[in-house]
This record gives C-alpha cells, sequence and structure tokens, in this order.
C-alpha cells in the first residue's frame, strides 16, 4: 500500500497510477539486506530489537527486515505490527483512515524499537507512531528504517535507516512495495 | 359625485356559468352590471381582463386565537389575512381560551370582528368550555346570530350529547359542526396511523376514528332531522360515507381543508412539525379521492382550518408540538390547483364562496344579523362582496412575508399558481396584489 | 437522506450524523463494524486510551435518563480523548416543554463538536440536526423510533460470535455471515425502537428477519419493514438462528396491552422449557434491562448460547467507532484555516 505519508492521506476512492518504476523487487531485496546489515551492526542490544511495522504499508517491509536481521543474527526477532490512525494529530483535514489491527505482543519498556515505514513524507506519522508507542512502556531507544525517504518533512524527524533517497514534488505520488516502487499520481476512482 | 368602482371586462362567474363584462360598485352595493358605462372623474377602473370576478370567499373555519393566544393571531390579523386571500367573511372557531361557549365572549369577538376588515361570524362551541358535557345557551346565541355550533378542536365525544345537542339544535335553524375524530381511538396519536407512524415511531390517529364519528353523526342526524356539517373530513372512506347520506336525502354537509387535498403523510418523515395536524395528513390514495370528490359536488366546501400557533410551540419536539397550520393566504391557489387542468370556475366559487357562505347562512336570502351578504350571483342590488381572481399569477410562499402573526405555514417556498388579486369587502378594496390597502 | 421518501441512502457516516440505521447502507454499517474491531483491540490495552479526539468536546444530552448507556458513549468518548459535558437534561426543571432550538443554542454556544442525545419523542434528534448543522448528531435513542448504536453493537455482537465459530475474525468475514441467518425478533416490538434498529441492521446485511408478537404488541403497519411477521412464537423458534428479546415496556403501557404479563409469558417468553428446545447453535440476544421472568427465563438469560453480557461490553467499542468516524474529517469548534 502506497505513501501513508502524504500531507492529506489517501482518501478512499482514489487509485495509485504509475509513470515510473524507481526501484525493481530485487533493488527492494538488496536494500533491505543492506538496511538489516545497517541495524545490526548500529544497534548494541540487538537481543532486545523489537520490529514494529505501521500498518498498512510498513508491514511487509518490517516482515522482510525482521527476517532478514534473524538470518544475520540466527535468531528469532521480535515483530508487531502497529495502526496510528488513532494517533493522527490531523483527524480535522481528512476523511477517515481506515484502521487495521495492532498487533504488540510485550511490554515495550527497556526495548530497542525499530519503526518500518514504506516512505516516508512530512513525519507525521512517525510523531503519531511515537506517542502510540508510548501507550506500550518506555523503550530504551527507537529507530526508524524506511523504504523510500521522499522529503517534505513538516517536523524534527530524520530517519537512520533508508532504502532510497528519492526527491519529489508534492503533487506526485509514491508507491512502494516489496514488488518495487513507482512513482505517479492519485486519480479519483 | 360619485366615486365608483368599476371593474372591466371581467369574466363573472355565477352558479350557472361565466360571463364576460363589467361591474360597477357604488356604496356598498353593486349597481351595474354588463356593459356600465364610461368612468367619470372620481372613479377608480380595473382593467380585469383574463380575471375571474367572483363573489367573496367565505372561510367556515379559522382559528382567531383571540381572545386567549394573541401572540399567535388576532381577530384584526387574520381578518387581514383572509382579506389578502380573497375572502370577505370567515366563521371564527370557538377554541378561545376562554371559550367562545357563552353569549359574553361571543359577543366580544362579533364587536370586534366588526372592525376589522372582512366579515366575521361566530362559531360558538355545542358545549359548556368545549368539555363535551353539558350544552352552550345554543338559542340565546342563535340569537346573537351564531349559525354554526362547533367544539371544533374536539368532537363531541358522547353520543348522548351529540343527539342532546342536536335534538336542541333541530328547530332552530342552526346548524351543527362536528370535529370527527373519536378520542378513545385517536387520543395521544400525532400523525395518521399506518406504515409511516409504525418506522417513524409515532403513535398513530387512525382513519378509522374520523369514519367512525363521521357515520354515527349521520345517523344521529337522521334520527333527529338536525343538519350536521363536516369539518374538515380527510379520508376516502369518510367522504364516500358522507355521499352516501347526501344520496339518502339527509341534512349532511362537509368541508375539506387545503392541506388534506394538497399534502400527505410523507410530508412528516423528517419530523417537520408545520406538518402536524388533527386529523392529520393521510396518505396519497386519500388525497386523491378528495381532489375528485372536489369535482362532483359531494364536497359542498373547502375549508381553511387556519390555525396559528406561536413558534416557540412549533420548536417542540413532534410530540409535544401542537397541530394546525395556517391557509388562508394560500387556499384559493390550492384549490385552483386541485381542481386540475382546466379548472371550472363555477365549481372554484363553489367550494370557496358559494358553498360555504350557504352552510354559514351569510346569503342574502338568510336572515343575518350584523354581517352583510355573502356568496351571492353578482347582480345589480347585492352587497359589492367581490374577489377578483387571477389564474396567470404565480407567486412563492414566504413565511415571513405573510399577514398572519404566525409563520406555521407548510407550503414556505413553494410556488403556487392563481392569486385573490383583489378583495373588495361592502364595496371597500381591501386587499390588492398581495397588499391590504 | 432518507428511506422515507425514498431519498438517498448514506454509504458512509464518516464526518455526518447518526439518527437512524434504516438509511445506512450495508458499507457504512460494515464500516462501523470493522473500525469497531480496531477499537475492541484498543480496550484490551494496558492503557486504554487514545488521543484520536482530544480537544474535540462531546456533550451528552439525556432528555430520559439511561445511565448504562449514557455510561457508554461517556466511556467510549473518554478513551478517545474527547472532553465529555454531560447535560443531565432529565433531572433538571426543563424535562418537558423546553424548545429543541433553545437547546440547540447552548450547545452551539457551548463549542461542542458532537451531541449524543437520548429523548422520549420520536424524532427529536432529527429536530436538533436540522438546528445545528455544523455539529454532528449521535442518536442515543429517541421515543419509539431508533436507537442506532444498539443496532450496531447487536450486529457486532452477532458478528464476533459468528466468526469466533467460523474461525475467522469479523473484519474478514465482512458481511459473509449474515447472508441466510434468519433471525427472529420477538416481544415488544411496538414500542421497541431497538427493533427498527436490529430489524434494519440485519436486513441490510443480508440476513432474514422475521418478527413474532402478540397482536397488540406488533406496530400498526409493517408492511414498509424488512420484515414477515409469525403468528406462532413456538414455530418461530424452530426457524430462527438468532432470537432476539425485547425489553417489554411497562412504563409506556405495555401491560395494558395483553391481559397479564403471566400470559405474554407463556405465549412469548423465553422460558426454561422453550430454550431445552432450541437447536445448539441458535443465539440469544437482549438489549437489556431485562424483565427477568417476563420475557426470559432468569436462568436463560445466564445461559451459554445468551450474548448479553457481550452486547454491553461491546457497547464502548462500537460507540468509539461511531465516535471516531461522525467526527472524521470535520474541524473542531473555532478552528479556521484562515
Amino acid at each position: 500500500m502506497a505513501e501513508r505519508e502524504r500531507r492529506r492521506v489517501r482518501p478512499r476512492g482514489t487509485i495509485f497510477v504509475p509513470r515510473t518504476q524507481i526501484l525493481s523487487a530485487s533493488d527492494v531485496a538488496k536494500a533491505i539486506t543492506r538496511m538489516a546489515h545497517e541495524v545490526v551492526e548500529r544497534t548494541h542490544d540487538i537481543d532486545g530489537l523489537f520490529v514494529v511495522g505501521l500498518q498498512t504499508g510498513g508491514v511487509p517491509f518490517a516482515t522482510a527486515l525482521a527476517a532478514a536481521i534473524s538470518t544475520i543474527v540466527g535468531n528469532p526477532v521480535d515483530l508487531g505490527l502497529l495502526d496510528v490512525a488513532f494517533y493522527r494529530d490531523d483527524i480535522a483535514l481528512h476523511p477517515v483512515v481506515e484502521s487495521a489491527t495492532t498487533t504488540i505482543s510485550s511490554d515495550l519498556t527497556d526495548r530497542t524499537v525499530l519503526l518500518v515505514d514504506d516512505v516516508l513524507f512530512t513525519g507525521r506519522t512517525i510523531r503519531a507512531a511515537l506517542n502510540a508507542l508510548s501507550d506500550w512502556g518506555r523503550p530504551s531507544a527507537v529507530q526508524l528504517a524506511v523504504m523510500v525517504d521522499r522529503g517534505h518533512r513538516e517536523l524534527p524527524i530524520r530517519p537512520d535507516y533508508v532504502g532510497k533517497n528519492l526527491p519529489t514534488s508534492r503533487e506526485e505520488a509514491i508507491d512502494a512495495t516489496t514488488d518495487g516502487v513507482w512513482i505517479g499520481k492519485l486519480v479519483a476512482k | 359625485m360619485s366615486n365608483d368602482i368599476i371593474l372591466r371586462n371581467g369574466t363573472l362567474v355565477g352558479s350557472e356559468g361565466t360571463t364576460k363584462g363589467d361591474l360597477r360598485i357604488r356604496g356598498g352595493r353593486i349597481v351595474g352590471r354588463g356593459d356600465v358605462g364610461a368612468s367619470s372623474d372620481g372613479d377608480q377602473e380595473f382593467d380585469v381582463s383574463g380575471c375571474l370576478v367572483g363573489p367573496g370567499f367565505v372561510d367556515l373555519h379559522t382559528h382567531l386565537r383571540e381572545p386567549g393566544r394573541e401572540e399567535a393571531e388576532t381577530i384584526a390579523s387574520g381578518a387581514m389575512a383572509a382579506a389578502l386571500g380573497g375572502f370577505t367573511a370567515i366563521v371564527a372557531m370557538p377554541n378561545t381560551e376562554p371559550a367562545l361557549d357563552n353569549v359574553i365572549t361571543v359577543s366580544y369577538v362579533l364587536a370586534k370582528g366588526a372592525e376589522a376588515v372582512v366579515d366575521v361570524a361566530v362559531a360558538a362551541a355545542i358545549t359548556v368550555g368545549r368539555a363535551g358535557e353539558h350544552l352552550t345557551a345554543i338559542s340565546d346565541l342563535a340569537a346573537l346570530g351564531v349559525r354554526l355550533f362547533t367544539d371544533d378542536g374536539n368532537g363531541v365525544q358522547s353520543a348522548a350529547v351529540m343527539r342532546r345537542a342536536m335534538s336542541y339544535a333541530a328547530p332552530l335553524g342552526i346548524t351543527l359542526a362536528q370535529h370527527c375524530e373519536d378520542e378513545s381511538l385517536a387520543a395521544g396519536g400525532v400523525m395518521n396511523e399506518g406504515a409511516l407512524s409504525s418506522q417513524l415511531g409515532l403513535a398513530g390517529r387512525p382513519a378509522v376514528a374520523e369514519e367512525l364519528m363521521v357515520m354515527r353523526d349521520i345517523e344521529l342526524s337522521r334520527l333527529t332531522k338536525c343538519p350536521v356539517h363536516f369539518l374538515h373530513l380527510s379520508t376516502a372512506r369518510s367522504v364516500a360515507l358522507v355521499a352516501a347520506a347526501k344520496a339518502e336525502g339527509l341534512l349532511v354537509t362537509c368541508e375539506i381543508a387545503p392541506h388534506h387535498f394538497t399534502l400527505d403523510e410523507s410530508s412528516l418523515a423528517h419530523y417537520d412539525t408545520q406538518f402536524k395536524v388533527h386529523p392529520p395528513l393521510r396518505t396519497a390514495s386519500d388525497v386523491a379521492a378528495l381532489r375528485s370528490a372536489m369535482t362532483t359536488g359531494i364536497i359542498d366546501a373547502v375549508a381553511t382550518d387556519h390555525a396559528p400557533h406561536a413558534s416557540e410551540l412549533k420548536d417542540l419536539p413532534f410530540d409535544q408540538a401542537p397541530a394546525g397550520m395556517l391557509g388562508l393566504e394560500q387556499v384559493a391557489s390550492l384549490t385552483w390547483e386541485a381542481l386540475g387542468e382546466n379548472p371550472d370556475p363555477v365549481r372554484f366559487f363553489a367550494l370557496l364562496s358559494r358553498g360555504p357562505a350557504r352552510i354559514a347562512q351569510l346569503r342574502d336570502e338568510d336572515s343575518r344579523v350584523g354581517l352583510s351578504a355573502h356568496g351571492g350571483e353578482l347582480t345589480v342590488g347585492d352587497d359589492a362582496n367581490i374577489v377578483v381572481f387571477d389564474p396567470r399569477m404565480s407567486y412563492v410562499v414566504d413565511r415571513a412575508a405573510l399577514a398572519s402573526r404566525a409563520h406555521n405555514t407548510p407550503y414556505h417556498g413553494r410556488a403556487m399558481h392563481g392569486r385573490a388579486v383583489m378583495t373588495l369587502v361592502r364595496g371597500t378594496l381591501v386587499a390588492r396584489n398581495g397588499e391590504l390597502q | 437522506m432518507d428511506w422515507e421518501t425514498g431519498g438517498e441512502m448514506i454509504s458512509s457516516i464518516a464526518g455526518g450524523n447518526l439518527l437512524n440505521i434504516d438509511d445506512l447502507t450495508r458499507e457504512a454499517i460494515i464500516e462501523v463494524l470493522d473500525t469497531a474491531e480496531s477499537f475492541l483491540e484498543v480496550s484490551t490495552r494496558a492503557i486504554k486510551k487514545v488521543p484520536t479526539l482530544k480537544g474535540r468536546v462531546v456533550a451528552s444530552l439525556f432528555y430520559e435518563e439511561s445511565t448504562r448507556t449514557r455510561l457508554s458513549f461517556e466511556t467510549a468518548a473518554k478513551r478517545l480523548s474527547a472532553d465529555v459535558i454531560s447535560l443531565a437534561v432529565a433531572a433538571s426543571s426543563v424535562k418537558k416543554g423546553e424548545s429543541l432550538r433553545d437547546t440547540a443554542s447552548t450547545i452551539e454556544a457551548l463549542g461542542v463538536d458532537a451531541v449524543v442525545i437520548r429523548h422520549q419523542s420520536s424524532g427529536a434528534p432529527h429536530h436538533v440536526a436540522a438546528a445545528l448543522p455544523g455539529i454532528r448528531i449521535i442518536n442515543a435513542g429517541d421515543g419509539q423510533h431508533q436507537h442506532p448504536t444498539q443496532g450496531l453493537l447487536d450486529v457486532f455482537t452477532l458478528r464476533q460470535a459468528l466468526s469466533s465459530r467460523a474461525g475467522t475474525t469479523g473484519s474478514e468475514s465482512g458481511a459473509e455471515l449474515f447472508k441466510n441467518l434468519k433471525v427472529l425478533i420477538v416481544g415488544d416490538i411496538r414500542h421497541s425502537r431497538v427493533a427498527r434498529s436490529d430489524a434494519w441492521a440485519y436486513a441490510t446485511l443480508g440476513s432474514t428477519v422475521r418478527i413474532c408478537a402478540p397482536g397488540t404488541l406488533l406496530p400498526d403497519d409493517v408492511s414498509t419493514w424488512p420484515v414477515e411477521v409469525m403468528k406462532n412464537f413456538d414455530e418461530a423458534l424452530e426457524w430462527a438462528d438468532v432470537v432476539g428479546l425485547l425489553r417489554l415496556q411497562n412504563e409506556r403501557g405495555s401491560g395494558t396491552l395483553v391481559p397479564s404479563l403471566a400470559e405474554f409469558t407463556r405465549s412469548h417468553g423465553l422460558t426454561q422449557e422453550r430454550h431445552r428446545r432450541l437447536a445448539p447453535h441458535v443465539l440469544i440476544t437482549h438489549p437489556g434491562p431485562m424483565n427477568r421472568g417476563v420475557e426470559i427465563d432468569s436462568l436463560v438469560a445466564d445461559a451459554d448460547n445468551a450474548l448479553i453480557s457481550q452486547q454491553v461490553a461491546n457497547g464502548v467499542p462500537v460507540r468509539m467507532a461511531v465516535l471516531y468516524l461522525a467526527l472524521a474529517g470535520g474541524e473542531p469548534k473555532g478552528y479556521s484555516h484562515e
């Protein structure tokens, strides 16, 4: 699912029309492997790592990244899913965001949380995710991995791991999946 | 010097047909008809070609709210609304506070009515306080000129009391008028009983509550030989009962209200209290039956049941809001519309003027007290109570622009076709083109 | 906007009012149920509160006291971080005869974003909604007309039970499990706003709905309802997959519409004997509060196939979903984009 991080979150009833493919499926796979190595390298307490995928676009990347990290360290890595729909600060500005499941099985106190999303744009989803995480305890550290950083930040948030930096205009839309990354636009159905 | 009013080139509507011609009015009477000659200095001449000229409308059913509820309507303001609607006479209903159930209150209304812009007759209560128990001073009130008696707002619930009233009234030359709803079936109800009321969760007033009382009073009239007039009939079955009684030669007459032949219960879907009325708006097939009966002569009169209510009362929740709606200023347009593609002017004036004037005993040949004659043939020598109706005129109802003190019209924003453009009461032009003169 | 005039159906309550169920499409109902599923998860967390409606003001306006419904709504609003103003109108002196327009202007002056209204008069929430176009109105029960959140939580509870039985989740099953479901609504249908909401909710989701009641407790005319009437309660019980019981509303005169409560129980009560004859898969609902021993036997009320306590528990997530959806897309009071 594309692009949660648009200024106005994609309203229902619109579809993504791709224009150019930026990354292929194998480019995405390579980027995930590279990011997994970076995570292992930079995380002191790798056993305490808890990967949290943001619903719904971040879920496939979080799953893939957790699997890649687990392969490197030889141990299973905890994985949870987080839906931030109820934590957004812009409910007034856009129609309802369809909500999805949150599955965070344990207390996150003193864990290192790795938030994973598909596209980083204004930073508002991440802000909402940071607020939400506090409901599950007090992590010792929170890191952020995104497949695409498209710029236009509105909050002091920066990713720790990036699959691809991709300058865009605000009017453009990004579709990032494990099958590849496309640039295009949203149109009414 | 004469100060005549001349209506030039109108279509004069009699009870048998129409003729083209002029009318000349002087000193409160019709003094010329047909070709009335040229005008002279001081005469007011109006070209009314294309318009219907007929006897002024008579409303059998006006709630004036005075005394007691003057914030909603007064005798003066109700009379002004009537004049704008083309009426030259109205019958004031007795459900004021206190009720018009004695010589003093009736005299008060008659005195106030004498100063109003149209003739005001009074319908007095049948029972004291309209409580359905003890008869009012029917004979004394008849001597004041009251010709219609009714507990309207309520029907007389007890068959025994109604029979007693009819037996007492029969030799007095008066008519008893009934609001037909059996309260043991209708009490608590706020709209027509049926599928819609069941879905809206509103308690119903069933059609049978009306029809049972119509049936009862037809039989009581047969028994007592007292004329009975049925107010605001709303169902197809009620009209059929009256038609059968008339065919038997019984002394029954009936009226229908404009909302009952214009609106149906579906108007209530949004709980808009402007459409709350008793008897309630019925089904579309009842509306169709009433419309069809209007063209056949079964219906003697269209009567407004003009019922002003202060807006704060209409702002209450649906079941708590009072029932009733305005009608004087739009009824002529609605009646014209209801008469179909090619309305018959004779029928139009029968429903709005000659029929009600006969029932209210306001015609030239009736014994009247203090009131002029209405519902005539526009012959020379008649009291000049005249309306000019222009079928080509269109307008949109604006509740803020009504002459009535209240605003509870269900027709706000509705386009109307045909309008009373001149109303003359006893020879004086009191309303013209929607403006009081 | 509504069925009564054959008007438009509402395909989502997002950013709008919730006044009726009979004008909601299947999509609109499923959207509420799926959203409620998310809030159900929230209520399993250690911290049961989310900041979604921070800064919004929800007024609960109960002209007719109902502690459970009011608490359920207020809890829902608080778990969404909304500020709650509770106007206990039922207790105040202006119980009857206050113009709804006056109440509405008070609400407007308080800067309220949403009003949850319970009123003894059918249509009162519609009246307030017409007077307050900028404020979201949630009907918490109006006279004998509708109780839409009860209808929604009833179908939510049913979907929860059926999906767990089918080994799936509510969201995954959508409206599928309502297809061909045979729902019987029995008892004091005449006075019941719950019956009016449930009948449409189930029918819209694809179920077959039948009603059964003594003749005097049936509505005057159900020809426009999506239901069939069954005369014999015992035959109806054999037919049904779901039995929706209703409270006999003595305060509305139902007691005088049947010869005696005992006769009502004999003819239309879910007694132990009738309960024993039910097929094992049959589920029982009751909106509460129950008249134990009248429409439902006390032991039956506590039986395993009775979903009554789940219905109460689901009140909060369903009402969270309704408040969330209704307030989405709207602007908080006093907020402007220049």
